[in-house]
């Protein structure tokens, strides 16, 4: 007995156990440009929140006697072309990108991970027809799809996060089907059905739990990849309506005036190309931090 | 191989069908009315009520869905008719035959510099790891990534462009016509399109690469004498560049959707900037064209892709 213990003991001392989120932390902190996007995003996070009270001016005001003004002590980042303070205009862009990355990555993800489950789980013809379908979605250029479906249903906040959301769905749905064909040739899914769980009791207490890892790690880097393409529909001409300030509307109305006014396309910009850089950066780290097996595939 | 190959082939005509059924209905379904539209553009007074429903029946837009959806397929395999514009009435293929070549021309420059520097970047990071060669392309590439590439278009305009007056801000000439002009006229749009394969290429190689190494054959490759070049190029590479191929088949859909924004950027007259033209004035036929073509080659691409896979890993092709 005492035998027993000592060996245990020893065991102990030769291998302690780290905990996960030991694991996790120490993994996920451990790279300089990690960390770095982590304060990027919370301080477009908390500038997006706080957007009202952290602009120095109203946005939208327009003010004809100050157009196109270099940036000085009162306009930090100049104005534009109707006299609109830009640096405000870049701190409400954070606003509206951050809320249509967010809205939209959620319901691309439930919609998504939903038919995913649904494909995997079943097999068959039920895999068939979503896989199929899923498969002609994504043979559309990401853009392009987004771009056919804001044209179509004539742009405006609404019709941009549907087009932007059915745009980066089957990104979801594959990744999920195919996490959930391997996951449920697991022994304890056999397990739980044999002790009488059903099919949905399955999907959601056992598959759902084990395929979240590369789901969580697709949430982070697409937040960067919606942001991207909302800023690439508002560039065209065909996201969110003139007024209301996104970073690729700024960066297009910039355009014209490069030469005199560089600032009024580089601020938006810069500050798009930060984000998207951020979440990217925290995605790769929580990919390997989550589970390093996924390097290469996500 | 040949049973994978049909099957495969099988799957691509499926996926290319229930692509034309998505172009035509959302094209059809979804509010927006290109007769109107027409009328419009062209400034008359008023239309009466009768002239309209006589351009609606011209243009086969009072037939039921279903016959419009079975003439426009029908049209199109059997006599390659992709029909006319409503807004200018030229035949569609006409216009594409004109600017498929320049899209492609753009393309695929980007494509082949994505994978000459990709590579090459991404097996020099990962037999120098940790070193600052290693950390000055890796950082390049994680920027690469996420660089907005219409940003870009407009950062290199200012720079090259309007302040150091280099290179021609817009436009496109055909290489056949004046050579010089077109690579000066292709090397900003080219960049900005190429940035990101190099990055995603360069960053897959690398990881690749480095799973590859610890792999026991390239431990014996050392062990048995061979030269730092030939256990790269024969042994780990070899290995290696099978991901490296999704990858780059992946980059097909990511290059036709950056030709939209880059067209449009530089003035470029290709199909992406005629696809932004037509979806802002509802030219059904030019868009569903459009879209098909794009969509065909990507789903050409990933059969090709598939196929590649299969042949270079068998245990894809019984799977």
């Amino acid at each position: 007995m005492s035998g027993e213990v000592t060996l245990a003991q020893e065991i102990t001392e030769v291998a302690p156990r780290v905990s996960e989120l030991k694991r996790f932390r120490r993994v996920f902190f451990s790279r300089g440009v990690v960390v770095f996007g982590m304060v990027i995003i919370f301080f477009f996070l908390v500038i997006a929140i706080f957007a009202p009270q952290i602009a120095p001016y109203d946005p939208y005001k327009l003010d004809l006697t100050n157009i196109l003004r270099n940036p000085d002590a009162q306009h930090w980042l100049g104005t534009d072309t109707v006299g609109r303070d830009t640096l405000s205009r870049v701190i409400f862009g954070a606003r509206t990108s951050l809320m249509i990355g967010l809205i939209v990555v959620s319901f691309a993800c439930l919609v998504g991970i939903s038919l995913g489950m649904l494909a995997g789980f079943f097999g068959g013809w039920t895999y068939t027809i979503i896989m199929r379908i899923i498969d002609a979605l994504m043979s559309f250029p990401m853009i392009l799809l987004a771009l056919i479906i804001a044209a179509l249903l004539g742009g405006g906040l609404k019709n941009v996060i549907i087009a932007l959301a059915v745009s980066l769905m089957p990104g979801y749905a594959r990744l999920m089907c195919g996490q959930v064909i391997t996951v449920k040739e697991n022994d304890y899914i056999l397990a739980a059905r044999s002790i009488g769980v059903g099919n949905w009791g399955i999907m959601i207490r056992h598959l759902m739990l084990n395929c979240l890892p590369p789901i969580i790690v697709m949430v982070t880097m697409m937040l960067g990849q919606a942001i991207l393409a909302e800023a690439g529909l508002s560039f065209l001409g065909i996201g969110l309506e003139a007024q209301i300030p996104t970073w690729g509307g700024m960066i297009n109305d910039g355009r014209d005036y490069l030469l005199s006014d560089p600032i009024l396309s580089f601020a938006p910009g810069l500050a798009l190309m930060l984000v998207v850089f951020s979440f990217n950066m925290v995605g790769d780290g929580l990919r390997d931090a989550l589970d390093p097996r996924l390097r290469g595939t996500l | 191989m040949t049973a994978f190959i049909i099957r495969r082939l099988i799957q691509a005509l499926v996926v290319l069908f229930l692509v034309t059924l998505m172009v035509f209905f959302a094209m059809r379904l979804l509010p927006g009315d290109p007769i109107r539209m027409l009328v419009s553009q062209t400034q008359e007074e008023e239309f009466t009520r009768e002239q309209l429903e006589a351009l609606r029946h011209k243009y086969g837009l009072d037939q039921p869905l279903y016959i419009q959806y079975i003439q426009w397929v029908g049209n199109l395999v059997i006599h390659g008719d992709l029909g006319e514009s409503i807004l200018n009435h030229i035949a569609v293929e006409e216009e594409i035959l004109k600017r498929l070549p320049i899209t492609f021309h753009l393309g695929s420059i980007a494509f082949i510099l994505g994978l000459l520097i990709g590579i090459p970047a991404g097996v020099v990071c990962a037999i120098r790891r940790g070193t600052w060669i290693d950390t000055v392309v890796t950082t390049l590439s994680n920027i690469g990534i996420t660089v907005p590439n219409f940003w870009l278009g407009v950062l290199l305009i200012y720079l090259f462009g309007l302040y150091l007056g280099w290179l021609p801000v817009m436009g496109y000439t055909s290489p056949f016509q004046d050579f010089w002009q077109s690579t000066r006229q292709l090397i900003m749009p080219v960049f900005c399109l190429t940035i990101f394969p190099i990055s995603g290429i360069a960053r897959q190689t690398r990881s690749s690469m480095l799973e590859v190494m610890r792999q026991d054959y390239i431990r014996t490759a050392w062990a048995k004498g061979l030269r730092e070049r030939l256990v790269i190029s024969r042994h780990a590479l070899r290995n290696g560049l099978i991901p490296i191929i999704t990858l780059a088949g992946m980059g097909i859909p990511s290059l036709l959707g950056g030709s939209v924004l880059i067209e449009t950027v530089f003035s470029i007259p290709g199909m992406g900037r005629l696809a932004v033209s037509s979806l802002m004035s509802q030219d059904y036929p030019y868009v569903q064209a459009i879209t098909l073509i794009m969509t065909a080659i990507v789903i050409i691409s990933n059969l090709l892709v598939d196929i590649a896979y299969g042949w270079l890993d068998p245990r894809v092709r019984y799977s």
